[in-house]
């Protein structure tokens, strides 16, 4: 077990060569990369990064499976809807940093648009929001209300996908995250019908199942998420639930929380504040 | 490029609002191919199973045809699963390191099981004392190959037979619960699937075991028609009509365990009421309403009824078995059809549709589809001929 995870922990191999191979493949690489860098820049300017480094810090000292102590975290992500502008730039760092391929549908992670004119709620996630979203122009109505909703793997702590994985591929870490073992997915697709939240994707370059890993490759080497790191306004919060003064149970703790589909008993670990109940 | 041209098509005709990874719907016609051979194979065995456990003679005719039916099938349905699989060559580790909270994990497990302890023991058994008598009339290959089947055991006294027959009904009464446990349990793959709301009701199982009756039935009674035309041998009425007779009751029971489903929903109108109404009355419109329940359903039940109940003759009466089999197959396609590609066309947001389309060239395309369900029927032709099942022949007609 611990092998398995430490290969995956690091920034292995095959999602190096994955990324690489997908930035042969897209022609846009470099415009991407200087986008990335300028939101990287803006997000260490703006957001309170401050905090979550500490987070950081902790997991900065185990980098090895045999130091690392796999009860003592915990991670999950708390996202705050009514600070997420839409502009898409985690998912471009999402797909830079995970060799996620370019085309609009495969996405680790995405951003959702609900606009709400009088009765109807119309929902749109153009490109998964990698190019941001354009103004809403065509309609006459009044716009009551909009708001996105950035999504990505849970990390169901009952996850339906692990379950269901014929050959024990998708596996949960001690520490929360699922993760997929590239070398032992047959590929069936199994665990993609049952994620109820549409995470999952097979890698047309890899030919395997493929999803959010919390970075879990940076996470323990002390760094956040990619998505995390560029978010420029801060909307995504990353951390241990295990460590109970830490900035995401305070964040927990001082906001109204929800989770996606919680009749389905998933118990995610990925957490909402100010969402409308018309997001599934 | 290459790999995802078809989904920019598929893209276009996406309706409403659908999570971004989900254009692609993941299952494609192959998925669809398995469960329909896999019942298949279920329901001509539990049909074989009449006659040897509950001593229905007239069928006894169809009793070896319906067992090799169930091989020929049996040996082909893994087969759309792996090749569906992208990293098919690694599909052993579903054996080897299987993770046994996953239904499709006991696949290979319910499959082997099934193959070997369960259908070759029996037919094995069954033909034990033909094999011995075969060899000793044939000469030259065929002499050996069925010297081989023998496997050495030549004892063909009064005990050695009726020990056979011990054996035979012993796994037939096995072979009745695992015949049920393997289509039960492709129901299940699917019935579990909770974040699917038109795969996840507890019927699944049973909905699908009933229904792969229903078509194991329609099958072995469709080649028991061709093969008497075929052989000219004129067509045994009393075979028919009590094939006829099952084919409807069990009909009835599935058609009212399918109904009973589309109440409840109906009634409970859950959360994923509204999109699953949509559904049926839009994208499965054609295979669902149409197909799998008109022409698939009503149609043949309304003749197979007529039957029962108004003076049909003879030659009508086998002209509405070669028509309500036919229908019966295709209804129970497309059941499967609607199950396995309707539960990918709605999204899992409830918001929106994507679409599916079935390639013709390709991996996981139409013709690759339709070869692999003709693939059985060639392997049954091949069986017949070197293990005929026509038992009228006094030497193999054995008393009850
Ligand atoms: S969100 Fe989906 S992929 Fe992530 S753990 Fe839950 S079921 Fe698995
Ligand atoms: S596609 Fe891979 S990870 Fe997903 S269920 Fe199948 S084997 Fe497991």
């Amino acid at each position: 077990m611990n092998d398995r995870l430490y290969k995956l922990s690091r920034t292995s191999p095959e999602s190096t060569d994955l990324a690489q191979t997908a930035q042969e493949m897209a022609s846009t690489t470099r415009r991407d990369f200087l986008k990335t860098l300028g939101t990287a820049c803006v997000a260490i300017a703006i957001a309170p990064v401050a905090e979550k480094l500490s987070v950081a810090e902790a997991a900065k000292t185990e980098n090895t499976p045999a130091e690392r102590d796999w009860s003592k975290h915990k991670w999950g992500m708390a996202i705050d809807v009514e600070k997420c502008i839409g502009c898409g730039h985690c998912v471009v760092a999402c797909k830079e940093e995970n060799g996620v391929p370019k085309e609009p549908f495969y996405f680790r992670t995405w951003i959702e648009r609900y606009q709400q004119f009088g009765d109807e709620t119309v929902v749109d996630s153009p490109n998964g929001g990698y190019d941001g979203f354009p103004p809403e122009t065509e309609r006459a109505e009044r716009l009551d209300k909009a708001f996105f909703v950035p999504k990505l793997c849970n990390a169901c702590e009952h996850s339906p996908c692990v379950q269901v994985c014929p050959v024990g591929a998708t596996f949960e870490t001690p520490d929360g995250a699922v993760l997929v073992d590239p070398d032992y997915c047959i590929g069936c697709r199994y665990c993609i019908q049952a994620c109820p939240y549409g995470t999952r994707f097979l890698n047309p370059i890899t030919g395997v199942a493929d999803k959010c890993t919390l970075c879990y490759h940076r996470i323990h080497n002390g760094q956040q998420p990619a998505c995390v790191e560029n978010c420029p306004t801060g909307a995504r919060l990353f951390g241990d639930l295990k460590d109970q003064d830490g900035p995401l149970n305070q964040f927990l703790r001082e906001h109204k929380i929800h989770v996606l589909k919680p009749h389905l008993n998933t118990y995610p670990k990925v957490f909402y504040s100010g969402i409308d109940k018309e997001v599934r | 490029m290459e790999h995802v041209s078809h989904l920019y098509e598929a893209l276009e005709r996406v309706v409403g609002f659908i999570y971004p990874n989900e254009v692609e719907a993941h299952w494609s016609v192959l998925i669809v191919l398995y469960p329909y051979l896999t019942g298949l194979v279920a329901g001509a065995f539990i049909l074989a199973s009449l006659e040897r456990v509950f001593n229905v003679r007239a069928v006894r005719p169809t009793y070896r045809l319906a067992l090799l039916t169930a091989l020929a099938f049996l040996i082909i349905a893994p087969l759309p699963l792996l090749s569906h699989l992208s990293k098919p060559w690694r599909f052993w580790e579903i054996l080897v390191t299987p993770h046994l909270t996953s239904a499709m994990a006991m696949f290979g497990f319910v499959y082997m099981w099934y193959l070997m302890v369960v259908l070759l023991l029996e037919i094995w058994f069954d033909y034990r004392r033909d094999f011995v008598i075969w060899s000793q009339q044939t000469t030259g290959f065929k002499r050996f190959f069925y010297k081989v089947l023998t496997l050495g055991v030549t004892d063909v006294s009064e005990k050695a037979i009726r020990f056979d027959e011990a054996a035979v009904k012993t796994i037939t009464m096995i072979g009745i619960p695992s015949a049920f446990l393997l289509h039960g349990y492709v129901g299940f793959i699917f019935g579990s699937i909770k974040a699917n709301p038109w795969w996840s009701s507890v019927l699944m199982p049973v909905i699908f075991l009933f229904s792969a009756i229903v078509s194991g039935i329609a099958l072995v009674l469709l080649i028991y028609l061709i093969s008497n035309k075929i052989r000219r041998v004129p067509q045994n009425m009393e075979c028919l009509d009590t094939l006829g007779r099952y084919l409807l009751y069990i009909f009835i029971i599935d058609f009212a365990l399918e109904g009973l489903d589309v109440i409840q929903r109906t009634y409970t109108a859950e959360e994923s009421f509204d999109i699953i109404y949509a559904l049926v009355h839009g994208h499965l419109f054609a295979t669902h309403v149409v197909m799998q329940l008109i022409l698939g359903t009503f149609v043949p039940l309304a003749l197979l009824g007529w039957i029962q109940f108004g003076k049909v003759s003879a030659p009508a009466r086998v002209r509405i078995y070669w028509l309500s089999s036919v229908l019966t197959l295709i209804g129970i396609f497309f059941m499967r059809w609607n199950v396995v590609i309707g539960g990918q066309l709605f999204s899992k947001s409830l918001r929106g549709f994507t679409t599916y389309k079935v390639e013709l060239i390709g991996w996981e395309g139409g013709l690759m589809a339709l070869s692999q369900a003709i693939l059985p029927v060639l392997i049954l032709i091949f069986l017949i001929k070197f293990l005929p099942p026509w038992q009228e022949h006094p030497v193999t007609d054995r008393a009850h």
